[in-house]
Formats: C-alpha cells, sequence, structure tokens
C-alpha cells in the first residue's frame, strides 16, 4: 500500500468549493482517491460531507475548484468536450448509492439493475441480466429478482441499489449515508455487502455516521468540519485516537456504538 | 298538470341528433388531440428552465383558464378576425378555441404529475449515467403518467360536455340540433330531454371507467 502516493488517483477533487446563494458549504477540499482505497468521510451534520461526495460525481455542480477523473478536468456538460470528460461520461463509471434508496418503483428488482447497462452502456439485455443475477446473488437477493421494490425491506432496498451501482462496473463507488434511513435491526446487512465490496478492493468513498464501521473498512478517514478537512489520516489516528479536540468531541459522541 | 310525451316529431329527426352527436364526438377528440400537443409544449415550456419560455406559457395558460369557455368562443369568432383583418370560419374558431382551451388545462396536469415524481428518481436515473432525455422517458414519465391519469380523463369528459357551447357560434353540434328539431317540432321537453341522455350516454361509461382505472391503479401502487 505504500507505493499508494506515487499511484495517479482515479478521482480527485481540486480545492473544490461549493456554494448554496451566499452559503458556502464547501471551503476549497483536496482529496486523491487511488485503486483499491476506502475513504471514509465523518463528520458533524452540516459540515459537508454529503455535499462533497455529491460533487465527486457531478450531482451537485461543484462552484470553484475541479474534479478530475484520471487526470482529465470533468466539465459542467453532459457530454465530453475534448480533453474535458463530461459529466455523463463521469457517472458511467463512477457509481453512486443514495440515503434514500431511490430504486425505480415502477421497475421490478431485476429491471431496476439493468437498467443501467441496458439503457446506457446499450449492453444486450440477457448479458446484463447474467451480469445482474450475479449481482443480486451478491448482495443476497436473487430470490427477489421479480418483486417490486415496495414489497422489499429497507435493508434489502439498499442492497438492490448497490447492486444496481455495481452494474454499470464502476471504478468507483460513492455511498451517501446508505444506513442512515435503516431501521438498526437492518444496517448490519447491508454494512456486510460494503465490507465484502471492500475486501474485493472495491474503490470506495463513504458518508458515514457508523464510527466502528468506518475505523474497520476504511484505510483512510477524512474529518470534515464546516466546510474544510479538519483532519486526515488512518482509521487508528482519526477515530480510535483523535487529537483535534473538535474530532474528539465528535468521535467520543459516538463511542459505545456500534 | 300532465304532460302528453310525443317522440313522434323528435323520432323523425333523428338524424339530426346523430349528426350532431357525430360533430360533438369530433369537435371532443379533435381538441383533445391537439389539446395534447398544446398542452405538451407548454408544458414542455414550463420545465425547460427558460424565464421567457416560462412566463409566456404561464401567461397563455392563465389567459385560457381564467376566462370562461363561452367568453373565449365569442372572442375568437368575433373579435379576433377583426384584430388580425379577415373573417375566420366558425369550424376553425371553434376547433382552436377548444384546443386552446383544454390545452391549458392539459398541460398543468401533465406539469404536475412530472414535478409531483420525488427529486431522487432523478438523482438515480442521472447517478447511472441517464441523460436528461432518457431519464425522463424511461424513468420519470412512466411513473407520472399513471398518476396524471384521472385527472386527464377527468378533465377529456369536461372537455366533452364543453362542446355544447361552439353552438353559439352555430357549429352544428349536438346542443345546435337540439335548438334545429325543437324549432321544427315545437317540442322542446322531448328535444331536450333527448338531448341530453345522448350526453349521458357517452360519458356514463367514460366516468365508470376513470374509477375503475384510478382504482386499479391505486391497487398497484
Amino acid at each position: 500500500m505504500t507505493d499508494n502516493q506515487h499511484q495517479t488517483p482515479i478521482i480527485e477533487a481540486v480545492d473544490l468549493r461549493k456554494s448554496f446563494g451566499a452559503h458556502e458549504v464547501l471551503k476549497g477540499l483536496d482529496l486523491k482517491l487511488n485503486r483499491g482505497e476506502v475513504v471514509a468521510l465523518i463528520g458533524p451534520s452540516g459540515s459537508g460531507k454529503s455535499t462533497f461526495i455529491r460533487c465527486l460525481n457531478h450531482m451537485e455542480t461543484p462552484t470553484g475548484g475541479q474534479i478530475r477523473f484520471h487526470q482529465k478536468l470533468v466539465g459542467n456538460s453532459f457530454r465530453d468536450k475534448g480533453d474535458v470528460i463530461g459529466f455523463g461520461t463521469l457517472r458511467r463509471q463512477v457509481g453512486m448509492v443514495f440515503q434514500h434508496f431511490n430504486l425505480f418503483p415502477h421497475k421490478t428488482v431485476l429491471q431496476n439493475v439493468i437498467e443501467g447497462p441496458v439503457t446506457v452502456l446499450r449492453q444486450s439485455k440477457k448479458e446484463a441480466e447474467e451480469l445482474a443475477m450475479d449481482l443480486l446473488g451478491q448482495v443476497g437477493l436473487a430470490m427477489k429478482r421479480d418483486a417490486y421494490p415496495n414489497h422489499l425491506s429497507g435493508g434489502q432496498k439498499q442492497r438492490v441499489a448497490i447492486a444496481r451501482a455495481l452494474a454499470m462496473q464502476p471504478e468507483v463507488l460513492l455511498l451517501d449515508e446508505v444506513t442512515s434511513a435503516l431501521d438498526p435491526e437492518l444496517v448490519g446487512e447491508v454494512l456486510a455487502v460494503i465490507r465484502g465490496l471492500a475486501d474485493k478492493g472495491m474503490t470506495m468513498a463513504i458518508v458515514t455516521h457508523e464510527m466502528a464501521f468506518a475505523a474497520d473498512v476504511s484505510s483512510r478517514v477524512l474529518f470534515l468540519d464546516q466546510g474544510v478537512i479538519a483532519a486526515c489520516g488512518s482509521p487508528q489516528a482519526i477515530i480510535r485516537n483523535p487529537e483535534n479536540e473538535r474530532l474528539k468531541g465528535f468521535v467520543s459522541r459516538f463511542h459505545g456504538q456500534g | 298538470m300532465t304532460y302528453n310525451w310525443d317522440f313522434h316529431g323528435v323520432w323523425q329527426n333523428s338524424d339530426l341528433f346523430l349528426w350532431g352527436l357525430w360533430i360533438s364526438v369530433v369537435y371532443t377528440f379533435g381538441s383533445i388531440f391537439f389539446g395534447i400537443i398544446i398542452g405538451f409544449i407548454t408544458c414542455a415550456a414550463r420545465l425547460s428552465g427558460w424565464r421567457v419560455l416560462d412566463i409566456a406559457a404561464r401567461c397563455y395558460q392563465e389567459l385560457f383558464r381564467c376566462t370562461p369557455l363561452l367568453v373565449q368562443l365569442l372572442w375568437f369568432y368575433y373579435a379576433f378576425p377583426l384584430l388580425v383583418g379577415g373573417s375566420i370560419d366558425n369550424r376553425v374558431a371553434a376547433m382552436l378555441t377548444l384546443s386552446l382551451y383544454v390545452g391549458a388545462f392539459y398541460a398543468e396536469i401533465f406539469r404536475s404529475g412530472i414535478v409531483s415524481i420525488d427529486n431522487g428518481q432523478r438523482e438515480a436515473a442521472a447517478a447511472i449515467g441517464m441523460s436528461p432525455m432518457q431519464s425522463m422517458t424511461r424513468i420519470i414519465l412512466p411513473q407520472a403518467l399513471k398518476r396524471m391519469l384521472p385527472s386527464f380523463i377527468n378533465q377529456s369528459v369536461i372537455q366533452f360536455k364543453n362542446t355544447s357551447l361552439v353552438s353559439v357560434i352555430s357549429v352544428a353540434d349536438l346542443a345546435y340540433m337540439a335548438a334545429v328539431v325543437n324549432g321544427q317540432t315545437y317540442r322542446p321537453l322531448e328535444s331536450y330531454t333527448i338531448m341530453a341522455l345522448l350526453y349521458i350516454a357517452m360519458l356514463l361509461p367514460l366516468t365508470q371507467a376513470a374509477d375503475w382505472i384510478e382504482k386499479r391503479l391505486r391497487v398497484s401502487d
């Protein structure tokens, strides 16, 4: 892992800024995400961590700074323009899973998963279904292939949403508080799936309030506070032995949980 | 007081009723057809994100939603030709007015159906790399159409009844024909009762179908 420093990052944020009106949420953030890395973003609510991760796939348009994907600048249009790649291209390779799942309610589980590969990647239905069934098997929901999302539990919905994102075979997966909307007893099954992905070397950026999970699964932790990266380091340094006072206060509130 | 119902004269004029009914149906479906196109364009303008288009579409909608259809018919037939210099065929004026009128309402039905879909759906579509067009046609519209359907049918039922107003600018629809038959037979009770029954016969199956569809849609939600 030491040669990570010399590797070129898959996705990179450079002096990233985002304002909503006069309110500046992100005040110049930098991040390099290397292949196989799992970065956890923690911080109090309103610190900008969700906005930050949503800027990485242009779900929010940054108001300053740059997003780079394999060192190429990402522009503000859907399609590529010369050397500047479009956010359509970016999103094909950077998957995202949402807090509220956002499954397509008018499609079955299987249709949800193949929608991206068939519509966006132009894969044949057969090919897409084979991969989809494999992924549904991995998240333990192969038997639910023909169910509609409304008939699934929250944890099952979120696992389908993860399979849907993976069906695009992305290089990076962005997870935005994926367990925050779940009943406590359903959190474990989703975390187990994410842990499995980390073990397989999936590159991920994870916004989470599950401190124990973040400490366990991530290779690096960023502590965001008031729109800046207030602390950054190994899970050991950030979560288990925090030095920064605000970080100490933040992390201590979660001790004893999980 | 007893009244001797006598349908003989009216029955002899049944061809006029049927022709009138056919004209009413033609204006209903014609204006629904053009209204859908107008409503679609107006809805697209409102959701385009271009301020000028949005305001123009809104002005059109409010103009036609906030004046009575009868007033619009009279204006397009009697006033509009003076404005542009020339004359306008009463049938053209009738179809134009009916279409613009229902289009304004359809636009609102389409728009509210589309914006009622949770923004998370757009985001999920965007996150797998769909273009705005793909997201609209594959994710948003299939869900929105389902929500629009009951109000769309309702508005179309009202539209059929509204066509009766074109009789005031001498378009020979069912209401106009009923008046003609009354003029020939001096039998207002029979003439106008038949007219009313024909409207009911046309619309009752439609409203029942609408209720049935709505119930079915609710079940599959």
